[in-house]
């Protein structure tokens, strides 16, 4: 920049400058859009007509021809395992997001652990799921190589940074002065956080954490590792356990058509779900009077 | 009623103050917080120090430098060196950030400073549901579509513009071109909604100034916008680095998994994360093979932290320089 010299007059040169590269800003906004609007046209055309009664009531099958069954097992597999890891994931986040702002806003402590977070979520997922399979699966905890619970783990790791990142934002924006009034009448430290801070703060904690809820269900890599798959729903934790995104990995890299086919009726129904966790979400923040 | 209030002692202690237990919970609390918060310090440590233990054998075995630069991937030969693996995921990023950066970027630029304030909020949304599909779906949808679709492009791209270099020769399929342009599609929300985020911290008197001197709006972004929040958007752009190197499974499924170094690129390659996804379960009983795996994960690990520390450091930098210290923002990170 040469801060010195005016600028030239407003020759038409400049001018269309100015308009040729709007339009190219606003072009690139449109092309960023194009891949959303492809994605969500293939899914719903060849996603919709895999789905049927049939297709979410009846487990995969696993023959090698033929009938080849529904997605019943992965629906629940990846409900299950994201409700375990939410349960994981959730209290431990909006409690270091809790310390870091109720009582780690200077110190060395409290700035080492916010800068791990914010490292953390850039991790890959299938890190995640390496670390817990050399520990648990490899170790074979809980008596079984491959379970349901530490692929909520591993889900729960991924989600942690994601959690704790949001908790922290929205904790920060209570106001000093809702604290400072509870203290000034004697409330504990710890009544004031519970009782107020945490209730003022709850719509926008809620937000990020089924934020974090929907990244995870959509995760596969994590889940390749630790829960693979079974064809059978279970309900016990301690098995093997179906997922959608795994299904539909396995799916896909198969030569069967029929399989290709319940990939694209599992990819909307994972996509539906995940959409629909997020407008959750976001209704949930409408709430939020910060 | 007193004009005082007398201090009544009972017990040995003013009736003013908080019984012994009731007191006891306030440290308990803070105590149980900081555990939570060191457990997270420690969970990083020990999963660090597990994964190098069981890297251990294939690291000794190969040797490090010799893992990461050996081009020869062979596990039935027992050799592993991972460089085919290194460069692929370099390239796949790079023509990721080559494609996604510049948009997302636009995209920010567009949103922040030239769109009309009724349509934000719903640009926002749409660029944000980018980062809504999984990455399985992008893969499958990769694999379906943008494979079938682009491969006579990418065709006839290859044969007229043979002269540029990495560019002519037969089109894969699968290859790195398409990995990079789904890389480019899934960075895309994360580089755009930062950059937003720094370039709205850009202070207003800047703008009115140049606009002031007569300057044209893009006269504006070039001279005021795009400098200020120079490192930021450099920040937001090594955070998709630091996403595009670790994304396993759409690269997996797309990217063909040929353990060589291709030539060009619309040929077939490998990255260190598929390569993990893909080979794990024949590797479950071999510890050497199994090791390797291992240290792919730990390569990777390592530099995405490397990445993620040093993007952090730059856009945290961006954001503090320009704020109030009283006002707190938002900063929508990894959420996306």
């Amino acid at each position: 920049m040469s801060a010195t010299t005016a600028l030239a007059p407003l020759t038409g040169r400049r001018k269309a400058t100015d308009k040729a590269m709007r339009g190219l800003l606003a072009a690139a906004t449109l092309v960023a859009l194009v891949p959303l609007v492809l994605v969500i046209y293939y899914l719903l055309k060849k996603g919709l007509g895999a789905w049927s009664w049939d297709f979410f009531t009846t487990d995969p099958t696993g023959n090698f021809l033929g009938d080849q069954g529904g997605i019943k097992s992965a629906l629940l597999g990846t409900i299950e395992m994201v409700l375990l890891a939410s349960l994981i994931a959730i209290p431990i986040g909006w409690g270091v997001g809790l310390y870091l702002v109720e009582y780690g806003r200077k110190g060395r402590f409290a700035a080492t652990v916010r800068y791990f977070v914010d490292v953390m979520t850039g991790v890959p997922s299938i890190v995640f799921g390496l670390f817990i399979y050399v520990t648990l699966v490899l170790g074979g905890w809980g008596g079984s190589s491959f379970a349901g619970w530490k692929g909520s783990i591993a889900l729960a790791l991924l989600m942690l940074p994601v959690v704790t990142r949001s908790a922290e934002v929205v904790l920060l924006l209570v106001p000093d002065g809702l604290r400072e009034a509870a203290l000034a009448l004697g409330t504990p430290r710890w009544r004031v956080t519970m009782k107020v801070v945490l209730p003022t703060a709850l719509p926008g904690l809620i937000t990020g954490s089924l934020l974090a809820v929907a990244r995870a269900a959509g995760e596969t890599a994590p889940l390749l590792f630790t829960a693979t798959i079974v064809n059978a729903t279970t309900f016990n934790l301690g098995d093997r356990m179906n997922s959608l995104p795994v299904q539909i990995y396995t799916d896909v890299g198969s030569p069967n058509d029929q399989l290709v086919q319940r990939a694209w009726g599992a990819a909307l129904t994972l996509v539906c779900l995940i959409l629909l966790t997020t407008l959750v979400a976001r209704l949930a923040s409408r709430r939020s009077r910060l | 009623m007193a004009a005082t209030t007398p201090d009544v002692r009972r017990d040995g202690r003013s009736i003013l103050e908080r019984s012994p237990s009731a007191r006891r919970a306030d440290p308990l609390f803070r105590a149980t917080l900081i555990a939570l918060a060191a457990l997270i310090l420690a969970l990083i440590a020990f999963f660090f120090v597990y994964l190098i233990n069981k890297a251990q054998p294939a690291l000794s075995h190969q040797g490090v430098l010799s893992f990461l630069f050996t081009n020869d991937w062979n596990p039935s030969k027992q050799i592993f060196g991972a460089w085919p693996l290194v460069a692929g995921t370099l390239i796949s990023a790079a023509i990721a950030l080559v494609i996604g950066v510049p948009i997302a970027v636009a995209t920010a630029l567009f949103i922040t400073e030239l769109a009309p304030r009724k349509v934000r909020s719903p640009l926002i949304v749409l660029v944000e549901l980018l980062a809504a599909v999984p990455s399985v779906v992008y893969g499958l949808w990769g694999i379906f579509v943008l494979i079938p679709k682009l491969k006579p492009a990418e065709q006839w791209f290859a044969d007229s513009f043979d002269f540029l270099p990495f560019v002519g020769g037969h089109v894969a399929g699968p290859n790195y071109f398409i990995a990079g342009l789904i890389l480019a599609i899934m960075i895309l929300p994360i580089v755009s909604a930062i950059s937003r985020e720094v370039i709205s911290t850009v202070p207003p008197d800047l703008k009115e100034a140049s606009l002031a001197l007569g300057a044209t709006r893009w006269e504006m972004i070039r001279m005021a916008v795009l400098p200020y929040s120079r490192s930021g958007i450099t920040g937001a752009a090594m955070l998709g680095l630091g996403r595009a190197i670790g994304e396993t499974i759409a690269v997996t499924l797309v990217i063909g998994n040929s353990p060589t170094i291709g030539k060009q690129i619309f040929d077939q390659g490998y990255t260190l994360a598929a390569v993990i996804a893909n080979e794990f379960g024949e590797a479950a009983n071999d510890k050497l093979h199994a090791g390797a795996l291992f240290a792919a994960g730990l390569v990777l690990f390592v530099l995405t932290l490397l990445i993620n520390a040093a993007a952090r450091g730059l856009v945290r930098r961006a954001e503090r320089s320009s704020r109030p210290p009283t006002k707190v923002k938002a900063v929508p990170g990894a959420g996306a």
